[in-house]
């Protein structure tokens, strides 16, 4: 029998086992990843493990890399200047750009002033001031993720975390501007997408973007926090993943090793994608841009219906515009 | 009778004298240890959970699920919720067969969302339809907290998303009760992306100078939070609800200490500034038919 069979019907088997027969399916699972490992003899686990690697570098390191002249800019204009989530200007190839990001701390010291990379309100509402500044003057954003998620504490709430994130996800979707996003790390939650929406998602290769972290869904949803690895595999939170779902446009590899071994190499990569992308969006008019954008968030997911009208709903809305 | 004699919210009485339902969190324990959710008040509403009271059903019926005694508003189903907003006969329904898919085969999903369905005769967790609120029509959504929660995957994101269109293309100011535990973590990325595709549909209306009216009730948290629950050109809030980004228990093992009481009630948000007005449940539909009239737009200001 040729290996490419054996390994379709190990995903069926795994599929099959998946209803009703975890521990086969976990059995299954190690068999394969042995066999076969991920696309890159890695598992999920693994990917979790390198996006979260000490040593992995931030959005910092990429931003001084990639852009030239990058100056930080301060602030909420509400009382406040969240460390965790940044901005600010910076060319790309003689095009100013503005550029959000979700800072991790690089050391013990420094992750306590960035808060882990998990921002509070006032880091949204400083992105979206920054936004809407890149707005008026016509400049693309770029914005770089790496958060474990929004900040889960008192502060937080108090100060509307959840308005804060909800109000950048509707206002980014209508910026007349491009906007590029890329998930450099950890892609954690609502955190994550409180500066995800954009025209283009692009992943660096050992980065994953989820719903929740893999021990929060092993915790609630396989009710037994200890199968974090597990549930890292069945959430499917990988760049791989994302792309086989249809929710990123691309991945963009990593030096031999990961990022934390090559960030140089790394960082080429991540121009050599704005170098591609940047000149398509900003060639096109904001009309079309919009457009573009709303029909793909507005196609996210599938589901079922006992008469597909999506198309027509989607045309509809986008007839009389 | 002047206009605003139809609002009052929280009419002849001073904010000293109402009593607010606090309660310690959303989850009871029962004897056994075993968690509780107070959604089974729902199924026995003969006993308040907060004042203990027995309350006769034709009694608790007449009031709207509201405790005469403390003024705890029990959870409501989605035909309760229906008819205590619109006009009799005049929800209309649509786009009911819109159902999830399962679409990262997470174990177990399936069974779970085939029980809530055969348990709630509904499709998903939130029905959506045109209907008059004292005359006035609207587009009307309700989510319904026990189906899984309220959880957000795709249906739901895409009937919110429907709803939300329907009053862009019908020229209809769109109502929408949250009720939701959060994103429908089974759907791994593609629930999280339902939180951009519903808050961009909230643009396209507001676009059209049409209102978007949010009424928060218990409990609202997590992806809906963060999304339309916060979007509203008004935003309401029944008394007593839980109302945040992160759940209690998930912020309390993030500080290691207890939460003070009342924390992300109703009440504290409107403290904070994050919910216009709170409305006892008898005076939502008057105070909705309210708000529609005054967001006709006046004149044209572009």
């Amino acid at each position: 029998m040729p290996e490419f069979n054996f390994q379709k019907k190990l995903k069926e088997l795994k599929k099959m086992a998946s209803e009703e027969h975890m521990h086969v399916y976990e059995d299954l699972s190690k068999i394969e990843h042995k066999l076969y490992g991920g696309e890159s003899g890695t598992t999920a686990w693994d990917k979790v493990t390198l996006a979260r690697h000490p040593e992995r570098p931030t959005a910092l390191d990429y931003i001084d890399r990639v852009f030239d002249n990058f100056i930080e800019m301060h602030g909420d204009r509400q009382g406040g200047d969240d460390a965790a989530l940044i901005g600010g200007i910076g060319f790309f190839e003689g095009i100013p750009v503005t550029v959000l990001a979700q800072q991790k701390g690089r050391n013990l010291k420094d992750n306590l002033k960035r808060n882990y990379g998990m921002a509070q309100p006032g880091g949204y509402r400083k992105a979206l001031r920054l936004a809407h500044e890149a707005e008026t003057f016509g400049r693309p954003i770029i914005t770089f993720i790496d958060t474990p998620g929004a900040y889960p504490g008192i502060t937080a709430e108090e100060k509307g975390i959840g308005e804060a994130i909800a109000r950048n996800l509707k206002e980014f979707s209508r910026l007349r501007v491009p906007i590029i996003v890329i998930v450099i790390g950890e892609g954690g939650s609502g955190g994550a997408l409180g500066i995800g929406v954009g025209d283009r998602v692009f992943m660096l290769e050992n980065s994953v973007y989820s719903v929740i972290s893999p021990e929060g869904c092993a915790s609630i949803l396989l009710r037994d926090s200890s199968k974090a690895k597990l549930a890292a595999e069945l959430m499917r939170m990988t760049s791989r993943d994302l792309l086989e779902l249809g929710v990123i446009h691309g991945i963009i590899s990593e030096g031999e090793g990961g990022a934390h071994k090559d960030a140089e190499n790394t960082a080429r990569h991540m121009q050599e994608v704005l170098a591609q992308q940047l000149p398509i969006l900003i060639n096109k008019k904001a009309s079309q841009l919009l457009k573009e954008r709303s029909y793909r968030l507005l196609s996210l997911g599938p589901y079922y219906e006992d008469q597909q009208e999506r198309g027509s709903l989607i045309s509809r809305v986008f007839g009389k515009r | 009778m002047g206009i605003l004699d139809k609002f009052k919210p929280n009419a002849g009485r001073s904010s000293a004298e109402i009593r607010v339902p606090w309660r310690s969190s959303g989850i009871k324990k029962t004897r056994t240890g075993q968690k509780k959710s107070e959604l089974a008040y729902i199924e026995d509403k003969h006993a308040c959970p907060l004042c203990h009271r027995h309350i006769d059903d034709k009694i608790l019926k007449e009031n709207m699920y509201v405790c005469p005694g403390c003024n705890h508003h029990f959870q409501l189903t989605l035909k309760e919720r229906i008819s205590s907003v619109a006009d009799p006969g005049t929800f209309k329904e649509f786009d009911a067969s819109i159902r999830s898919v399962d679409p990262i085969e997470f174990p177990g999903y399936r069974e779970k969302l085939e029980k809530a369905q055969q348990k709630s005769g509904q499709n998903e967790a939130v029905s959506i339809g045109t209907c008059l609120i004292e005359g006035r029509p609207a587009a009307l959504g309700v989510m319904s907290f026990a189906f899984m929660g309220g959880s957000m995957g795709v249906a739901v994101g895409e009937k919110v998303t429907r709803l939300l269109l329907k009053g862009a293309e019908q020229k209809l100011p769109v109502v929408l009760f949250a009720a939701s535990g959060g994103a429908r973590m089974q759907e791994g990325i593609y629930s999280l992306m339902q939180m951009a595709k519903t808050s961009h549909a909230i643009a396209l209306l507001q676009e059209q100078r049409l209102p978007f009216f949010v009424v928060l009730t218990h409990p609202t948290t997590g992806g809906v939070t963060a999304s339309f629950a916060m979007l509203g050109n008004v935003i309401l809030a029944e008394p007593g609800a839980l109302i945040g980004f992160a759940g209690p228990r998930v912020i309390e093992s993030t500080i290691k200490q207890k939460l003070p009481e009342g924390f992300q009630r109703s009440e504290f948000q409107q403290e904070k500034g994050f919910v216009d007005t709170i409305v006892d449940r008898k005076q939502l539909k008057s105070t909705l038919s309210f708000l529609i009239d005054a967001h006709i737009p006046r004149r044209e200001v572009r």
